[in-house]
């Protein structure tokens, strides 16, 4: 009875992460294809679209209704009063089609292509969460600007678990005198606020360099800064299974360290760290989003989710111009996939 | 004694090593303050050798550092270059708005999260437990920054509460309640958005310690002897489970400190965090130590009152201070 519990349990885990990896790997195709996506390059600005309110897609006119959704261009109105600035130009539809040529952009960095998953025709804008203060597509921003703040993420992610694991495992095997020093170092590291140590190290690092090089900076401070607590976490798990009989056994059969660092006491490391990567990639994603948001991190006009948040520091923009929120949605879906699947990976590695 | 007086070397201990990590940073970093400065062509190179040696930045690192130790154990943490004033007062003048927001902060989430905390463990897989951790699963998932936003943009769309910085302009005109009345109305907002954020972080954690002891034999024994149920939980359960959730005090506020330096930069409270920034922005450097070093004390501080607390309210630690002496 108790074991079909258990088990029906686990089939239930089993399903819930398999959902959740595949949304995720679908919302990182689709962000690392953003190109092909979006259906505009992020940069273009359209002085005449300044805050532009979403476009409505539409199924019906006049000579009834249509399968293929239509939208109408904006006519900026002689602005009377902030909001209502924009009205819908009836006079001609733009349907909306699939697989179109537009503007041209680098697939991965590296193969120039023109196909786009949709678009309208020419002077018609398909806007879908409106444009920021330039005229640019907020929706062909959000993914680019995903590309940056999910990369900075799981690179600054993976920078703290190879440095924290690192020296976890060599505190925890070696013991002793480096053991004592290395967790020393890691309390010092623990005990200070993240943000304020983050803006400290930050003070010190250039602040106008090349879009590459602030983000290879950026992930180094975010990652280098958070090894602590994984390390100790390592350091824990080494420290247990280093006395385990068969890694004793192994050492007696004259097993090198690096071997049974390797062959025994990393397999055992390997879940926590998996567990862990699913908890800070989404904190670091954060991190980069409110340096960003300081104006320490990408800088203009690369889009990245945080600096295109900054704009709404002023009242007027986030009180008349809700779209623009639309990025910090983008966090938060995020956010939440990857937590729900840290806690799933959690318990699963609990039930075993 | 012993055990505080263990916590007190450590502290101290802390301080030192953030210092001294601080200045080593300082040295590995590439350009300075002066940078922006050397590109205006009407200052002489002189003229910026000059204050690069008035402020000291000529020096090899140990020296810089034997130096600053030397006035920071005076209560004084250097000069500003951006300001032109002593960083001490600076700080000091901004830290008592941080200290307000964060210390209201941390009072209202731990008068929420206690209570909520114990209720949701004692109704496990009752509607309220549900919620709960819903909510603050949610919640704590969320970046905080989004949350300040989203609450930002709610307060300014409705006009619920006073937003930006801690008072009205007309302020100095107000009799005293009304200026009382006014800086809280200011205050409402960052503190709001500072208790929900770390609620959801600390009611997981009192709702999680209180549940391993509800399972306590002890618990049932009790039970079984028809003592009340608010008796056992908030006189015999929640003395127990108290000691994870103190420790975590010390933890927590860390993401405290952050919290509110992130807050205050959305909501323009006049706090360390605007500071900072700037300080940061223009690469301030003695203002960005000082800045780093007051939010370790800060820390350190709340952490040795997080173990007096506990020394007081666990008798096991009290016991394992007697033992080792």
């Amino acid at each position: 009875m108790r074991a079909s519990l258990r088990t029906r349990l686990q089939t239930r885990l089993r399903t819930k992460t398999a959902i959740l990896i595949a949304v995720l790997a679908g919302l990182h195709f689709v962000l690392l294809f953003a190109g092909f996506f979006a259906p505009y390059d992020p940069t273009t600005q359209n002085r005449e679209l300044p805050f532009a309110p979403p476009t409505r897609l539409h199924f019906a006119d006049d000579s009834g209704f249509h399968w293929r959704p239509f939208v109408y261009a904006w006519t900026s109105a002689p602005a009377s009063d902030q909001g209502d600035s924009y009205k819908e130009d009836r006079g001609r539809e733009y349907p909306v089609h699939f697989f179109v040529n537009g503007p041209s952009y680098k697939v991965l960095g590296v193969y120039e292509a023109t196909l786009h998953l949709f678009g309208v025709a020419e002077p018609g804008e398909l806007l879908l969460f409106g444009a920021d203060g330039y005229g640019r597509d907020e929706f062909s921003r959000v993914l680019f600007g995903g590309q940056i703040s999910v990369a900075a993420g799981i690179t600054a992610t993976f920078i703290t678990l190879l440095a924290g694991s690192i020296l976890g495992i060599i505190a925890g095997y070696y013991g002793r005198w480096i053991d004592e020093s290395l967790m020393g170092v890691t309390e010092l590291f623990l005990s200070l606020p993240w943000l304020y140590f983050l803006l400290g190290v930050r003070a010190f690092l250039p602040l106008h360099l090349s879009t590459m090089r602030t983000f290879f900076l950026l992930t180094g401070v975010i990652g280098l800064i958070g090894w602590a607590r994984p390390a100790r976490m390592v350091r824990g798990m080494v420290l247990s299974s280093r006395n385990r009989n068969y890694v004793l056994a192994a050492r007696g059969f004259g097993g090198s360290d690096f071997y049974l660092l390797w062959r025994h006491v990393l397999p055992d490391v390997f879940g926590l760290l998996l567990t862990q990567a699913a908890l800070l990639i989404p904190r670091y994603i954060a991190a980069e989003v409110t340096l960003s948001f300081f104006g320490l991190g990408v800088s203009e006009p690369v889009p990245s989710w945080g600096n295109m948040l900054s704009t709404l520091q002023q009242y007027s923009v986030l009180v008349s111009y809700g779209w623009l929120l639309a990025p910090a949605g983008a966090v938060v879906v995020t956010s939440v996939l990857y937590s729900s699947l840290s806690d799933v990976i959690h318990s699963r590695l609990e039930s075993h | 004694m012993s055990y505080i007086a263990r916590r007190l070397v450590r502290a101290i201990l802390l301080l030192l090593g953030v210092s001294a990590l601080c200045f080593l940073f300082t040295e590995m970093a590439p350009g300075s303050f002066f940078d922006e400065m050397r590109l205006n062509p009407q200052i002489s190179p002189e003229t910026i050798a000059a204050l690069h040696s008035r402020y000291g930045l000529d020096q090899p690192l140990p020296v810089r550092y034997g130096r600053w130790m030397k006035s920071a154990l005076h209560a004084d943490l250097g000069y500003s270059i951006a300001y032109n004033a002593p960083v001490a007062e600076l700080l000091w003048s901004r830290a008592k708005n941080t200290l307000l927001l964060t210390t209201t902060g941390l009072l209202l989430t731990w008068m929420i999260s206690v209570p909520l905390g114990v209720w949701a463990a004692n109704r496990r897989g009752g509607l309220l437990d549900k919620t709960v951790t819903l909510a603050s699963s949610f919640l704590v998932s969320v970046p905080e920054l989004v949350i300040a936003v989203a609450l930002l943009a709610v307060a300014v769309r409705w006009r619920i509460l006073r937003v930006g910085g801690m008072m009205s302009a007309d302020f100095e005109s107000l009799s005293t309640p009304a200026k009382l009345q006014d800086v809280l109305l200011h205050l409402a907002l960052p503190a709001t958005i500072l208790v929900l954020c770390e609620t959801a972080v600390i009611v997981r954690h009192v709702r999680a310690s209180v549940l391993e002891v509800l399972g306590a034999p002890y618990v049932q024994a009790a039970r079984g002897f028809g003592i009340s149920e608010a008796r056992l939980l908030f006189r015999h359960v929640l003395p127990v489970a108290a000691n994870p959730a103190i420790s975590l005090l010390g933890f927590s506020l860390a993401g405290l400190l952050s919290g509110s330096l992130m807050v205050e930069v959305v909501c323009g409270w006049p706090g360390l965090g605007p500071l900072i920034l700037e300080a940061t922005l223009s690469r301030d450097l003695y203002l960005v130590i000082g800045g780093i070093m007051f939010s370790a004390l800060f820390m350190v501080g709340g952490n040795l009152v997080a173990d007096v607390v506990l020394l007081a309210v666990d008798p096991r630690i009290r016991r394992e201070g007697a033992d080792a002496r």
